[in-house]
């Protein structure tokens, strides 16, 4: 292939075997049926969003007699449009509360982990102790257990230990659930940390405290905001955790199960529905928009959680 | 609306936030600021375990502890007290329900792994060609940040049956009797309901493969594909012969992943059907039976099930930790 490199000069991309394609026009045509599929499958993955994020506008008689799209008959008529669903689901449905309670739910669970995963991993990729390989090699495995692995037993020591139904019980529990992941990005992206810095903070008389905070968190901040990203997004959209550990408190619940049990009880009351699940959605979905870049940095370095 | 009793939520909302977060963070402060202050030998001994103490102690008491006592639960009746043997899963593999449960496990996983994978990976190929590509690649991704109780309102939504002759709000419904057939009931036709249940997992994952694969098919050297194009292959030979070999480890990767999902889902099928007409899989059969039904032995001998039937992966990742490691 080196031979053909020097001897002959790379036809330019516009050649397909010796057929030449040269307007761009034409090379536009060529290339229609990958804008038409690219557009055409962006479409249909976004459009049930849409379909529920203007519905959730329209009143609940207009719901259950047209479908969505016929607002886009009149699309200036504001009257066919209300905020009345989300009044009503917020304040009479205990959407308001549920907000407040995974906003409670998600910021330690989120917090905690990273704390708890970070000093770990520091110690796993910089510290020499026996056991170490061991215990990482533990955590990889632990990644893809399943949670339902765990329910039955960590709901029976709740119980006895009295926490069914408390904030601490899922802040405790969704920490743990999250530590492997924790441990296997963080231990990963310290360990790839340069050597010679965290020597030359040893050199300094730096304790490893100090070089903890000092020099490896600041600079871990990208696996620890990839990290953050994750975690915050599966606390906050988890159903499981909450319904087994939470139980029926409805105090506590947060919105991804105050959503499932107006489905349960109302399922026909689309004006709630819509509201509802809008509700539940924007904070993930704002997260995930200002935050992208770090959630797709997360995935491509631990593609491995389950 | 700013009433006192609200205000006192919120505020007690802030406290239990800073709370749980700073309480973590003060535990570790302190304890180091113990460790440091005893003589050399000890310290050197004892600081790796308090930085990786909490982790340690968290995972046995969440993870690996549970893990075995559910496997033990598994051998004993539904109260936990005496024991049965291998009742449960004799059960679990000869009950109809749960035959039926197995079965569309078997489908979610042939179906949503492939049809993910696969056109994730078409999108990927195809969406590197764009200029939009950011755009296009942001909106597909979306779904994933939606929790599987939201996904399964908006579906609930698309597949909303009218009975004939009433207008219809359903998506699905109005695009099929604008074609001049009668509505569907798609979640309670029992041919459909589970195509219809898969089709909203693979709304939310194919983003995550696209992501995924995008970053792999990006990496495939030019020149490569310069000189099959050279060679007079046409795009689809390009594709076939010389892209999917190269990106192979990806490919395995992320339909593992799906894989271990896909095992796992519960959450879809409890909220959308409560597991009824047929639609029922292994993990939310679980949930019934720890729930409804009380019985904690059959429980748990579903869940070890979905253990055993997850260890083939757990092995591959530490095999491949291993190497990581050795290459480091």
């Amino acid at each position: 292939m080196s031979m053909a490199k020097t001897q002959t000069p790379r036809p330019p991309q516009d050649y397909r075997g010796d057929r030449k394609v040269n307007s761009k026009f034409e090379r536009f045509i060529a290339k229609a049926p990958v804008h038409i599929s690219v557009l055409a499958i962006a479409m249909l993955w976004t459009l049930p969003t849409l379909g529920l994020l203007i519905s959730s506008f329209r009143p609940s008689d207009d719901l259950i007699t047209s479908g969505w799209w016929t607002v886009f008959i009149n699309p200036f008529e504001f009257t066919q449009f209300t905020l009345s669903n989300y009044q009503e689901v917020l304040f009479n449905q205990g959407m308001g509360q549920a907000f407040l309670n995974s906003l409670v739910i998600s910021v330690p669970a989120t917090v905690m982990p990273i704390a708890i995963a970070t000093f770990a991993a520091y110690a796993l990729a910089w510290m020499e102790f026996s056991g170490r390989q061991t215990l990482f090699m533990m955590t990889v495995g632990l990644l893809v257990v399943p949670l339902q692995m765990t329910l039955i037993p960590v709901l029976r020591a709740f119980n006895a230990l009295g926490l069914a139904g408390t904030y601490l019980a899922v802040w405790l529990a969704h920490s743990a659930y999250g530590l492997p992941l924790g441990v296997y990005l963080l231990r990963n992206y310290i360990g790839s940390l340069p050597r010679d810095l965290i020597e030359a903070a040893a050199v300094d008389g730096a304790s490893h405290l100090k070089t903890f905070t000092r020099v490896i968190v600041p600079l871990s901040m990208p696996a620890i905001a990839s990290f953050a990203v994750f975690q915050f997004l599966w606390v906050w959209n988890d159903l499981l955790v909450a319904l087994v550990y939470l139980g029926g408190n409805q105090d506590v619940a947060p919105v991804t199960l105050v959503l499932r049990n107006i489905v349960g009880d109302r399922g026909q009351d689309w004006y709630l529905l819509t509201a509802g699940a809008f509700i539940s959605m924007l904070v993930p979905m704002a997260v995930f928009f200002a935050l992208q870049r770090y959630f797709v940095r997360g995935l491509l370095a631990g593609s491995v959680k389950g | 609306m700013l009433s006192a009793d609200n205000l006192t939520l919120i505020f007690r909302a802030l406290l239990a936030i800073a709370l749980g977060s700073g309480g973590v963070i003060l535990i570790f402060y302190a304890l180091n600021v113990l460790v440091e202050r005893l003589p050399k030998v000890w310290k050197d001994r004892l600081l790796p375990w308090v930085y990786v103490g909490p982790a340690a102690v968290m995972l046995t008491a969440f993870l690996v502890l549970p893990t075995i006592r559910t496997v033990y639960l598994s051998f004993l009746d539904s109260r936990s007290e005496n024991v049965v043997g291998l009742k449960n899963y004799v059960f679990a593999f000869t009950d109809p329900g749960m035959l039926i449960a197995f079965r569309n496990n078997l489908l979610w996983l042939l179906l949503v792994t492939g049809i993910s994978v696969g056109l994730g990976l078409v999108v990927a190929v195809l969406v590197d060609r764009v200029r939009y590509e950011a755009l296009a690649k942001s909106l597909i991704f979306l779904p994933m940040a939606i929790s599987f109780v939201g996904a399964s309102v908006i579906w609930r939504f698309i597949y909303a049956f009218r009975p004939e002759g009433s207008d219809q709000i359903g998506v699905l419904n109005a695009i099929w009797t604008a074609l001049g057939n009668e509505p569907v009931g798609w979640l309670v036709n029992r041919g459909l309901n589970n195509f219809a249940l898969m089709v909203i997992m693979i709304w939310l994952y194919t983003g995550f493969c696209m992501v995924l694969l995008s970053s792999a098919v990006k990496g495939i050297p030019k020149d490569v594909i310069e000189a099959a194009r050279i060679d007079g292959a046409n795009e689809w030979q390009i594709f076939q012969r010389v892209m999917i070999p190269i990106i192979m480890p990806t490919i395995t990767v992320v339909s593992t992943t799906i894989v271990v999902m896909v095992l796992k889902v519960f959450d879809i099928v409890y909220v959308m059907t409560g597991g009824n007409l047929d639609t029922d899989v292994i993990a939310s059969r679980m949930i019934k039976e720890m729930f409804n039904f009380r019985n904690f032995g059959r429980g748990s001998a579903i869940a070890t099930i979905l253990l055993i039937a997850v260890i083939p992966v757990m092995v591959a990742n530490i095999r491949r930790f291993r190497q990581q490691e050795l290459d480091r």
